[in-house]
C-alpha cells in the first residue's frame, strides 16, 4: 500500500476528531498534533481507529514515527501489505 | 408518586430545555436510568431518575424551556397504588395521559417554507413525538428547534453537537439540513459556554479567597510506568498519564479531606468519595470539567476506561446531570503540548483545583547526579476559608509521593 492509498482514510478519521480543521490547509510535514490541535486522548482515539481499520499493530513505542500527517500515512502504508 | 424536577446542573443554571424523552408514559424505570435529555448552556445533558417505578407521564413537552425545579415528569414508585388506567408500554405514541381530545388538530409551529418537514427516510420504529395539542407553545424566538427522527439518528451516528450548530429557534431540524450545516461555524455553542464559564468564574473570583501553591515534581518514574504498561497493549486499552495523575490526587485526598467537598451555606461539607472534575478542552472554544466518580475505587484500567468514555461523550456534547453538579475537586492537566504551569480558578462550590503543567525534559539532581528527567509543575489553588497553605503544601507533597510509586496506584 502507498501513502496515497492511506490518505482518504486518514483524512476521514482526522476529520471526525477535528471537524473544524481544513486538512487542505495544514502543513503535512509539521507536528500533526499541533497542526490539528489534537490532545493525547484525541491521538489515542485516532490510533485506535486506524489500527482497527487497517488491522495493524501501532505500538506506543512507534509514536515518534507518526508525528506528522505524512509520517503517519507512510507508517501505515509500510505496515499494510 | 413523585415529581421528577428540572435538575440544577450547576450554580449558574436557571432554566433548561427538555430536548429528549427517552422513556414513554407507562414504561418502567430503575434508579439511575437516563430518561431524557436537557439542553443547557453547557450542552445536552442526560438526566437520570432517582427512584424505581413507572413513568406515569411527562409534564413538559420536548422543546419547552422551564426553570430549575419545574416538574418534568411523574414517577409512580413501586409501592404506590396503580392509577385507574395504566397505559400500555407497547404503543409507540408517548402522549402524556392528560393530553386532551385526539379530535383536536395538532398545533404545528410555524416553519419556513424552504425547510422540508417530511422525513426522507422514515423509520416506523422511531415515531416522531407529536406536539401535544392544547399545550401552550412559547413564542418562536424561544422555542427549541424540532428534530426529525432521521435527523436524530444522524446526530447519534455522527456524534454531532447540536449546540454547535446555529439553528434559528422555532425551525425544524431535518437530516438534509444537518448534512448541509455539519461543517458550519460553532458560534452559538461558543457563546453559551463562554457565558456559563463567565458566571461560574466571576462567582469564584468574587466569593472564594484563593491561595496558590506550586511544586516542581519529577515524572520520570510515572512516565516509564505508563510506557511499560502500554508496551504490549492494543490502543483501546492503553493508559494515559492523566488517569495516573487523577488517581494520585484521589489517593492523596484520603489524608487531606479539606480539599475535597463543597462549600455551601457558609460551611464546608467534605465528601467521603472523590468525584474528580476532569478539565476537558472543547473544540470551538471553552472547557468543561465533568466528574469522574469515585476515582479512588477500582483499578487504574477501570479509571482509564471511565476517563475515555467521559472525554468521548463530552466531545460529542453529551453529559450526565451528576457529572456537572457532583465534582468535589477539579484536576486540570495541560498535556504534552501546553505550557509550564497553570494557576487555576476554583469551580464553586468546590474548594480546590489541582494543575499539572506540561512535562519537559530538564536537568534534575537525583542521588547527587544531574540526570535528564521529565519535570512538571504541580499547582494548587485552594479556598482559604477551608484550608491554609501549610496543609496545601503537604497535600501537593503527598501527590508527588504517590506519583513516585505509580505501581501502587
Amino acid at each position: 500500500m502507498t501513502p496515497e492509498d492511506v490518505d482518504p482514510v486518514l483524512s476521514e478519521h482526522l476529520h471526525r476528531i477535528a471537524p473544524e480543521i481544513d486538512l487542505a490547509e495544514i502543513d503535512r510535514s509539521a507536528d500533526l498534533r499541533e497542526e490539528c490541535d489534537i490532545d493525547s486522548m484525541d491521538f489515542l482515539t485516532l490510533v485506535t481507529a486506524l489500527s482497527e481499520r487497517f488491522g495493524i499493530d501501532m505500538p506506543e513505542a512507534d509514536y515518534d514515527e507518526m508525528r506528522s500527517y505524512n509520517a503517519l500515512a507512510a507508517y501505515i502504508a509500510g505496515k499494510v501489505d | 408518586m413523585s415529581e421528577f424536577l428540572m435538575p440544577s446542573l450547576g450554580a449558574d443554571m436557571e432554566a433548561g430545555t427538555l430536548v429528549e424523552q427517552l422513556i414513554a408514559a407507562g414504561e418502567r424505570v430503575t434508579r439511575g436510568d437516563v430518561i431524557g435529555a436537557v439542553e443547557t448552556q453547557k450542552g445536552v445533558i442526560e438526566i437520570e431518575v432517582f427512584e424505581t417505578g413507572v413513568l406515569d407521564g411527562w409534564l413538559v413537552d420536548i422543546g419547552e424551556k422551564v426553570p430549575v425545579g419545574t416538574p418534568l415528569a411523574v414517577i409512580r414508585g413501586t409501592g404506590d397504588p396503580d392509577p385507574p388506567e395504566v397505559p400500555e408500554p407497547s404503543p409507540p405514541a408517548p402522549a402524556p395521559p392528560e393530553a386532551p381530545q385526539p379530535t383536536d388538530p395538532p398545533v404545528e409551529p410555524p416553519a419556513p417554507e424552504e425547510v422540508p418537514l417530511t422525513d426522507p427516510t422514515p423509520d416506523p420504529g422511531m415515531p416522531e413525538i407529536p406536539d401535544t395539542p392544547g399545550v401552550e407553545i412559547p413564542p418562536p424566538e424561544t422555542r427549541h428547534p424540532r428534530i426529525t427522527p432521521a435527523a436524530r439518528r444522524f446526530i447519534a451516528e455522527r456524534e454531532i453537537d447540536l449546540t454547535k450548530l446555529a439553528i434559528p429557534a422555532g425551525q425544524t431540524i431535518t437530516r438534509a439540513r444537518l448534512e448541509a450545516m455539519a461543517a458550519g461555524p460553532p458560534e452559538q455553542a461558543a457563546t453559551d459556554i463562554r457565558r456559563a464559564i463567565a458566571a461560574a468564574m466571576s462567582r469564584a473570583k468574587r466569593e472564594i479567597p484563593h491561595y496558590y501553591l506550586s511544586h516542581t515534581i519529577d515524572l520520570t518514574v510515572a512516565d516509564a510506568f505508563v510506557k511499560a504498561a502500554n508496551a504490549d497493549r492494543p490502543p483501546q486499552s492503553r493508559l494515559l498519564a492523566g488517569a495516573v495523575y487523577a488517581r494520585a490526587v484521589a489517593r492523596a485526598l484520603e489524608k487531606f479531606p479539606e480539599f475535597n467537598g463543597h462549600f455551601t451555606a457558609e460551611r464546608f461539607q467534605p465528601s467521603d468519595a472523590v468525584h474528580l472534575g476532569f478539565a476537558i478542552n472543547l473544540r470551538g472554544g471553552g472547557l468543561v470539567a465533568p466528574a469522574l466518580f469515585d476515582v479512588a475505587a477500582g483499578d487504574l484500567d477501570t479509571l482509564m476506561q471511565a476517563l475515555r468514555d467521559l472525554v468521548m461523550r463530552v466531545r460529542a456534547g453529551r453529559f450526565r446531570a451528576r457529572e456537572l453538579s457532583d465534582a468535589t475537586i477539579t484536576l486540570s492537566s495541560l498535556g504534552e503540548r501546553g505550557v509550564d504551569q497553570l494557576h487555576g480558578i476554583i469551580y464553586p462550590p468546590q474548594v480546590a483545583i489541582v494543575g499539572v503543567g506540561t512535562p519537559r525534559r530538564r536537568p534534575w539532581v537525583r542521588e547527587g547526579e544531574i540526570t535528564p528527567s521529565l519535570i512538571a509543575e504541580l499547582t494548587l489553588a485552594a479556598d482559604h476559608r477551608v484550608s491554609d497553605g501549610h496543609r496545601g503544601a503537604l497535600f501537593l507533597n503527598q501527590i508527588d509521593t504517590y506519583l513516585q510509586k505509580p505501581e501502587a496506584l
